[in-house]
């Protein structure tokens, strides 16, 4: 670190990025990568860094072995996962790894050069990249997770990190800046899909004393964690991008609200933010130009709206987190009635790599309109769950089976719900459609901040959509009726069709109350509510239609609606009739004993315990 | 500390309980920023676990010009306040999508159960506060709970939940029996 107190130059920083590949590539020099986003944490990462380090700690004369945090590789599965780079080898991924398998590798591999080859994927001695998982994807936001120490800002320099930030300031006009992203067309990642460039272009001519970039790391879509992973495995890459967006549009400060419950990736963020201070890629005159620029971190306390751009102004200013009317946009009055623009993370994950390759590059992934890659956060019913990043315009069939590896234990595809309680269910004839901001929305979902939940026959889409519902009933800020009192109403009356007391006509109210609360609410969160119930409806109608007309749950899962029944072949053993709650289970020992539908609850133990498969469900 | 309430609905906090003096050393650090409302409930809450109105009122008149109604208005909008007394450990049960679609839904009701509680509640040995959360952002590990900062993943199976609460127990047991040994 003794560079880090010389004023900081482009040479320096070359300099630096330098010093690090040459060490990196020294022959002999052994990199031990491990998992350390929340993901691998809560699979173990921490007691397997600690096995991997007290093995080193024992060895004083080693020298040319690291072993280095990094963010999440994106596929959760396998964690913990340890990997091993030495230049000129073949990279050996480790899964699944305990302390016990760590110490083994350490001995085995690191200090006896032999891999372990058992405790590779399957045992078959490859990497992460040769799964199919990879196969189809391109890393572009998640380039770095999974490669560098995050807490380490030498490691984001030795990948042209700051470059974009130099470049920008050393030899662009702010204007030249907000030309190359509108060039780019990068659209907005958290939802809305509105281009940067135009964006930040709207805010660059305000006047103001004070203008201020914000970065909405309020990643609050249940079933999309990409934000988090990106903020873990990358940080710098994010403070590169605003201060980058701070020269374009004349902003000296930037704020980052994120979440409270990503503690991993705050802490990353502030000591990245001290690193980045420490250099003098933030703070005053950065690289020896006229430009000065400085990050806070404001925490999120919990509330779903502050993703709205006029909500989250209201929550840095320490107040409810409730939006209000546009216009003004914040550009034009934003946080403290200064002109503010939002970007969020995974938008501004590619910044710092188009500025520096130029708008053609970021133009050679994805489609026209929807230029580059998007992340998902595959999950649900899937082989593969993880993080994927693809270019836009593959399809969701290539998605789910091509890199997911379709649905587990045999089961049936039955929707895939993207842009989470915005957005709506796709299905099989949907499948083949191009995935980008437009073709999603046209088929009535919507790209959202990029959960993709796959959903099996086992699944009832009536439940889901109250799922849904219950979340937008509880994170509604009050502000407007519609969205408040619709919400609810909404909930109530997918609440009454679950529970087995829904009525025909019930559906047509449905669909009256969510065009309305669509056509009258404030913001985007109200504006959006109903669409997993109108996406459902549409789809399913036949599902909510056996839960009204018949009073039946196709799928098995709306509790009320069901029936318990033991066959004939019962061998009268008891132990239904023993775990029996509420004691609705009758018969002698020996013959086939029978349940008391008036008593029964449905709770579904009797299914649990019976050893012989006697009881059925329908 | 402990012992320092023994009512569960209302809270006990003494007006010369210590950690006033390190909020009040908190605020004085952030006073002189814009909108440190939240900032401020935010480490009230990490010092005394909650933010009971008793604290909020003291806070009021320790910023200028913050009302106890707005502070309140704050502390009831966002979910991360808690207004009441928690339990020891708490345990948060994702209720995020890909979560619910594995089946956390019967985490709950499992822990409801068990604990006899409801979402939001205490029980009663005051061991445990039950929250069902939005995503956690372990999505692959689904259906998942948290007790504290351990995650619980891939719960399938819900008769596991009596055995993981045992630990609990068993490190309370043996932290009382520590204490008497030492008090002997």
């Amino acid at each position: 670190m003794a560079k880090a107190k010389a004023k900081m130059t482009l040479d320096t920083l070359k300099s630096i990025q330098a010093d690090v590949l040459a060490q990196q590539e020294k022959e002999n020099n052994i990199r031990i990568l491990v998992g350390m986003g929340t993901c691998g944490i809560s699979a173990g990462a921490r007691e397997v860094m600690a096995a991997l380090e007290a093995e080193l700690a024992e060895k004083s004369d080693v020298e040319n072995v690291q072993i280095i945090p990094c963010g999440c590789a994106g596929m959760c599965t396998y964690e913990p996962i340890v990997e091993v780079v030495e230049p000129g080898k073949k990279r050996v991924t480790y899964v699944h790894v305990t302390p016990e398998k760590a110490s083994e590798i350490m001995y085995k591999h690191i200090f006896g050069g032999d891999p372990v080859v058992k405790y590779t994927i399957n045992g078959e001695f490859k990497t992460l990249n040769e799964q199919n998982f990879y196969q189809k994807q391109k890393r572009v936001v998640l380039k770095n997770c999974g490669e560098i120490n995050p807490e380490d800002i030498n490691e984001y320099i030795s990948r042209d990190g700051y470059q974009g930030l130099a470049k920008a300031v050393l030899e662009l006009k702010p204007e030249d800046v907000i030309e190359i992203m509108k060039d780019s067309g990068l659209r907005g990642r958290g939802g809305g899909g509105f281009p940067t460039g135009v964006k930040w272009s709207f805010a660059a001519p305000n006047k103001a004393d004070q203008k201020y970039i914000i970065c909405n790391a309020d990643e609050g879509d249940p079933g999309a964690f990409m934000d988090r992973s990106v903020l873990e495995g990358d940080p710098h890459a994010i403070l590169e991008a605003m201060a980058i967006g701070g020269y374009a549009i004349g902003a000296s400060k930037g704020f980052i609200y994120v979440r409270a419950e990503y503690p991993v990736a705050v802490q990353r963020l502030q000591t990245a933010i001290h690193q980045a201070r420490e250099l003098g890629l933030l703070g005053d005159n950065i690289l020896g130009s006229k430009f000065s620029f400085d990050i806070d971190i404001r925490l999120g306390a919990g509330a779903f709206v502050c993703g709205e751009e006029t909500a989250l102004i209201a929550s840095i200013e320490g107040k409810r987190g409730m939006s209000r009317n546009k216009p003004p946009f914040p550009a034009k009055e934003g946080l403290w009635g200064k002109p503010t623009c939002i970007n969020n993370v995974e938008t501004l994950a590619n910044i710092p790599q188009i500025i520096l390759n130029g708008a053609d590059w970021f133009r050679g992934f994805g489609t026209d309109k929807s230029p580059g890659t998007k992340v998902f956060a595959l999950g649900g019913k899937i082989n593969q769950t993880g993080l994927v990043e693809v270019p836009m315009g593959i399809t969701l069939r290539e998605v789910i089976y091509d890199i997911g590896e379709g649905i587990p234990d045999g089961k049936a595809f039955k929707a895939v719900q993207t842009g989470g309680p915005s957005g709506g269910c796709i299905t099989e004839e949907n499948l083949e459609i191009p995935i980008d901001f437009d073709n999603l929305v046209a088929i009535g979902s919507m790209m959202g901040s990029g959960g993709m939940i796959v959903m099996d026959e086992d699944n009832c889409m009536v439940d889901i959509a109250r799922f849904f519902l219950d979340f937008t009933v509880d994170e509604s800020c009050g502000k407007c009726v519609p969205c408040r009192e619709g919400t609810k109403r909404l909930h109530e009356v997918l609440d009454r069709i679950t529970e087995g007391e829904g009525e025909p006509e019930d559906l047509q109210r449905l669909e009256d109350l969510a065009e309305n609360i669509k056509a009258t609410s404030l913001c985007g969160l109200g504006q959006t509510a109903p669409n997993p119930v109108l996406s459902t409806l549409k789809h399913f109608h036949d599902e909510y239609e056996a839960h009204v007309t018949e009073k039946k749950c196709p799928a098995l899962v709306c509790k009320p609606l069901l029936t318990f029944e033991i066959k004939d072949d019962c061998r009268g053993c008891t132990l239904c009739s023993r775990m029996c709650p509420v004691r609705a289970i009758t018969g002698e020992t020996k013959q086939v004993h029978v349940i008391d539908q008036e008593k029964c609850t449905k709770c579904g133990t009797c299914l649990t315990v019976c050893k012989f498969g006697s009881i059925i469900k329908y | 500390m402990a012992n320092e309430c023994n009512n569960r609905n209302e809270s006990c906090i003494r007006p010369d309980d210590p950690r006033y003096k390190e909020l009040k050393a908190y605020i004085d650090s952030v006073r002189d920023q814009q909108g440190i409302n939240i900032m401020v409930l935010q480490e009230a809450q990490r010092l005394f676990g909650y933010v009971p109105l008793e604290v909020q009122k003291w806070i009021s008149l320790e910023l200028d010009d913050v009302s106890v109604g707005e502070l309140y208005g704050i502390s009831t909008f966002y979910s991360q306040f808690n207004l009441t007394k928690q339990g020891k450990h708490k345990i948060s049960v994702c209720l995020g999508t890909a979560c619910y679609v594995k089946g956390a839904q019967a985490i709950v009701e499992a822990l409801q159960q068990h604990l006899d509680i409801e979402v939001g509640g205490i029980s009663e040995d005051e061991m445990f506060s039950l929250e069902a959360t939005r995503c956690l952002g372990c999505c692959s590990l689904a259906p998942v709970m948290m007790i504290d900062d351990d995650v619980y993943a891939k719960l399938y199976d819900t008769k596991q939940i009596p055995e993981i609460l045992d630990k609990y127990y068993l490190e309370s047991e043996l932290e009382h029996e520590m204490e008497s040994e030492v008090d002997a």
